[in-house]
């Protein structure tokens, strides 16, 4: 039996918090990339549990949130194409684009599904060869290397009504990007399953130019515990270095055989970030090998200005900046059920998470 | 999104598995791993096994935390 039961244990999280309480002696501020740890944190009632000097910050974890409006323009245009049919992961549906989304899209007649997995997509393509299938691929390290094995199976079984369009994101480029805005953090807690697949060498990089640590952490409460708890002890060692408190489902090697996946199908492009802007390589897109399977490629896309919603601080609480009761949208035209920013349209997002486990305070 | 659960294979054919989450059965691509068997937990993330859980390791991290002395 899997030993999850024990991830929950209060008598050894009690255990993890003491020793925080006693060793926390400065201010320290954490940041975690990732939208699992950024529900977990909130599911599990974490800040609650820390001292008062040490605050948990939510980054750019969420794939949903910065996506820009540009791609989901790109997608609607798609849409309007003759016998087309836009695949997609739920939470992107309610994303505003510049004139509306893609849930407004379907109801206006689109064909447009929800999938789990791109492989359900690849099987709409089987089924229906008389149809254009768009997957729209978001996610990082995480999705991009089931998203390339899709893209590997359509191309063996010879499936040519079957495309990607990307936005697939790299997240070693914005970690560093928030530390060199100038955005004072004093370490990171990892994304757990962004690094089973990538491994950790990507994060040497942060802790050698910045002299800030790495912590990969699980998404239970002992796991994201015992990761401040590591965290706490380098800043007052003064020794950051990388570090896996996820070891059961990370390596440090992480997973060669999807990372070659990925090497295999994808290249790296510049790609825009909600709150980052534009940042060097952190993009994925099918390589020229792969071009009749890349959307982008093969069907003609308009360029769209990137717009935000006006008076959305989304881009700050990305980075960190600004809470999401700082924002004058938030619990008021802003909810999870009339979301206005990507924050909120997202289950993960910073904004909807906080609305659904702290409220509207 | 990220959003990765353990799964327990119950059968595998070729690179898919059928597995058991909490009970539930469904199917995952094993086209992203090597060695997956019979038995193992594997987290399984939008459609594919993308790691097996190292259940070792799983009893090491709870074994750091008891060792944790109580403060008084």
């Amino acid at each position: 039996m899997y030993p999850f039961e024990q991830y929950h244990s209060k008598a050894l999280c009690q255990a993890l918090v003491d020793q925080i309480h006693l060793m926390a002696d400065r201010p320290l501020r954490f940041m975690e990339v990732c939208g699992g740890h950024t529900m977990a944190v909130r599911k599990y009632g974490i800040p609650s549990l820390l001292p008062d000097s040490i605050m948990l910050l939510s980054g750019p974890g969420c794939p949903v949130c910065v996506t820009s409006s540009l791609f989901i323009d790109q997608a609607i245009h798609l849409a309007a194409y003759d016998r087309m049919t836009i695949c997609t992961f739920g939470d992107l549906l309610r994303v505003q684009g510049t004139n509306g989304s893609l849930e407004k899209a379907k109801t206006e007649g689109k064909d447009i599904r929800v999938v789990l997995s791109g492989l359900d997509a690849l099987e709409i393509a089987r089924q229906q060869p008389e149809k254009k299938i768009v997957l729209l691929g978001i996610g990082f390290e995480t999705t991009a290397p089931t998203t390339a094995a899709t893209i590997l199976t359509a191309r063996k079984e010879k499936i040519s009504n079957f495309f990607v369009l990307s936005a697939h994101k790299l997240m070693p480029p914005a970690m560093e990007a928030i530390i060199s805005e100038g955005i004072p953090i004093n370490g990171y807690i990892c994304p757990g399953h962004v690094t089973t697949i990538t491994g950790i060498a990507m994060y040497k990089k942060i802790v050698e130019n910045f002299g800030i640590g790495c912590v990969v952490s699980g998404f239970e409460p002992l796991d994201l515990l015992q990761t401040i708890l590591m965290l706490v002890r380098q800043v007052k060692a003064n020794q950051p270095k990388v570090e896996i408190q996820y070891s059961r489902a990370v390596k440090p090697e992480g997973n060669p055989k999807a990372m070659a996946i990925i090497e295999e199908v994808f290249e790296t492009v510049d790609e825009w970030w909600r709150g980052l802007g534009i940042l060097k390589a952190s993009g994925l897109k099918p390589r020229d090998s792969f071009q009749d399977f890349d959307a982008s490629e093969v069907f003609s896309l308009p360029v769209y200005e990137i717009s935000e919603p006006e008076a959305c601080i989304c881009g700050d609480i990305l980075k960190g900046l600004k809470k999401p009761q700082d924002c004058m949208l938030y619990g008021k035209n802003c909810t999870p059920d009339n979301p206005v920013g990507a924050c909120m349209v997202s289950s993960e997002g910073s904004c909807q998470t906080h609305y659904n486990y702290a409220g509207i305070n | 999104m990220c959003l990765s659960i353990p799964a327990k294979i119950i059968s595998i054919e070729g690179e898919n598995a059928l597995v058991s989450i909490s009970g539930m059965r469904m199917n995952a691509s094993l086209s992203l791993l090597s060695n997956a068997k019979p038995g193992d937990f594997v987290l399984i993330h939008s459609g594919f096994a993308i790691e097996i859980i190292d259940r070792e390791e799983a009893e090491k991290t709870l074994e750091i935390v008891r060792h944790i002395r109580p403060i008084k």
